[in-house]
């Protein structure tokens, strides 16, 4: 495991990757990049490297967990082996349960799933590289490959990570500010209308704090955001030319 | 975990109806607790335990200590662990098996809180640095699933923590021997899981399990001793507006101490 035995933010303000406080980590996003799929998309931001694919809306399988009246969302959160310092064990870990529960709860509240009951949307996650903000990063590749698959919805999701480091109120902390930092803000939401669909924190912070946290975080999702759309809107202007 | 009653139409029409007069199904107004009971020492077997009564929730939490062996990357710290155990008698929507996602994310965000907050003095725990420390088990077991679970399960893992003996100890080598009396656990801090649910546009406090059903969005947030936040966690499909999670944060931080005050006074 990586610690690190330098200050995490320097006296200049700039922290273990250069950076400044308030800004994100290079993003990348592919679109189209599973070809079986029905949506896919590949992001990476840091040293993250994720791929996100769709499949659906199709039958349910098994048939009873079909719902009358809307499309059952699944979601499966996975990590690879490789994809962490220690080996990770390919089953899947407590922690890859809950962010499976949480990733799917912050992309539901933005897709018409009642267009299409007795269907099933189901969501695949594999991280192959992690890096700090891995849900972050997945629930911006998840919600462009579910647009990539043509599913409906009301906005798209883009989430970014606030946090405290060595008293500071950083955006988008990397691995080892996670690790060693005071606090970590995950937060996604749908930009257009800034409406929040997840928010989790671990760490210790003040009320104040906490705003400041709120107020960045959503910054920082309004920038990931732009090259969201970017990303989706070259991938169609590509498929004109082909035409 | 949401399907667990049936609500039909006219109960969901008559529960927003009186949501916007700012009462709720059940008598409470909008930022009330149900009735809280928490009782100590409930299983002597057990180092340290708590039932608590939230409404008609009804949660057992155990706390049990072991010798272990501490993480590589915090040698010189004990370990905490816990679990919660949705059974089936609890409610119908449970079912039997290894715990599901709701159970694990029930346990992860009582575990946050506890952990967080430092509230147990980890350092304390420790026996052989990198060898062994003791382990801190907290297994909270759901009796009756009658909503809210989160604020019951990390109210109930806090009593327990805090009526937890330990026995005493020396090293002999490196083998530890039992001597005569008990030493409590030593805590540090009392974290406060505050859950919020929003049914349309109204944010209600503790939502019971009828409410649960017709809820969109649910937000916890776990307060420490100094008014700090430690936690928070969002569940269910559905989103908050921004001034929606500042309110909550603030009302989280009042209600809070309400809940340290009895917890408290009951664990003395």
């Amino acid at each position: 495991m990586e610690k690190s035995e330098k200050p995490l933010i320097t006296e200049d303000g700039l922290r273990t990757d250069g950076r400044g406080p308030r800004d994100l980590r290079p993003v990348k996003i592919e679109v189209g990049v599973v070809k079986n799929a029905d949506g896919s998309a590949y992001i990476e931001q840091g040293k993250n490297k994720i791929l996100a694919a769709v499949y659906g809306p199709s039958e349910v399988h098994p048939r009873h967990f079909a719902l009358q009246d809307r499309a059952l969302l699944r979601c499966k959160y996975h990590m690879a082996p490789f994809s962490v310092q220690d080996r990770k064990s390919p089953a899947p870990s407590r922690r890859e349960i809950e962010l499976s529960k949480v990733i799917r709860e912050a992309l539901e509240p933005s897709l018409f799933l009642e267009y299409y009951p007795r269907t099933s949307i189901d969501i695949f996650i594999e991280v192959l590289q992690a890096d700090g903000g891995t849900r972050c990063a997945s629930i911006t590749a998840a919600s462009i490959a579910l647009a990539d698959a043509g599913i409906p919805m009301r906005d798209m999701v883009v989430a970014c990570a606030a946090g405290k480091v060595d008293g500071h109120i950083v955006l988008d902390l990397n691995d080892i500010e996670d690790k060693n930092g005071e606090a970590d803000m995950p937060l996604a939401m749908m930009p257009n209308k800034g409406l929040i669909t997840l928010l989790q924190m671990d760490g210790l912070v003040t009320q104040e704090e906490f705003k400041q946290m709120l107020e960045l975080a959503m910054e920082g999702c309004n920038l990931i955001y732009q090259i969201q759309k970017k990303a989706l809107k070259s991938t169609f202007i590509k498929t004109v030319e082909e035409v | 975990m949401r399907f667990s009653k049936f609500i039909t139409n006219l109960e969901r029409k008559q529960m927003l109806n009186l949501l916007s007069t700012g009462k709720r199904i059940d008598g409470r107004d909008l930022y009330s607790y149900r009735e809280i009971k928490i009782e100590t020492n409930v299983i002597e077997r057990a180092e340290g335990s708590a039932r608590v009564y939230l409404g008609d929730t009804d949660v057992l939490a155990g706390v049990k200590i072991d010798v272990g062996e501490p993480f590589p990357d915090v040698p010189n710290e004990g370990v905490l662990t816990v679990n919660t155990e949705l059974v089936p008698f609890a409610s119908p929507a449970f079912e039997p098996g290894p715990p599901d996602e709701n159970a694990i994310e029930l346990a992860r965000v009582v575990d946050r809180g506890i952990r967080e907050s430092k509230a147990i003095d980890l350092a304390k725990l420790c026996i052989i640095p990198g060898k062994k420390v003791f382990v801190v088990y907290i297994d909270i077991y759901v009796l009756n699933h009658g909503g809210n679970l989160i604020d019951a399960s990390a109210l109930a893992a806090l009593a327990a923590l805090l009526n937890t003996k330990m026995y005493n100890y020396e090293l002999v080598g490196e083998e530890l021997k039992i001597l005569a009396g008990y030493q409590p656990l030593p805590i540090k801090n009392y974290p406060i899981a505050v859950t919020f649910g929003k049914v349309s546009d109204y944010i209600i406090l503790d939502p019971s399990l009828d409410e649960e059903q017709i809820m969109d969005a649910r937000l916890t947030i776990t307060i420490d001793k100094d008014k700090r936040i430690c936690a928070i966690q969002k569940g269910i499909g559905g989103y908050f507006t921004l001034q929606q999670v500042r309110d909550i944060a603030k009302i989280a931080s009042e209600k809070s101490e309400e809940l340290r005050k009895l917890v408290l006074s009951e664990c003395k």
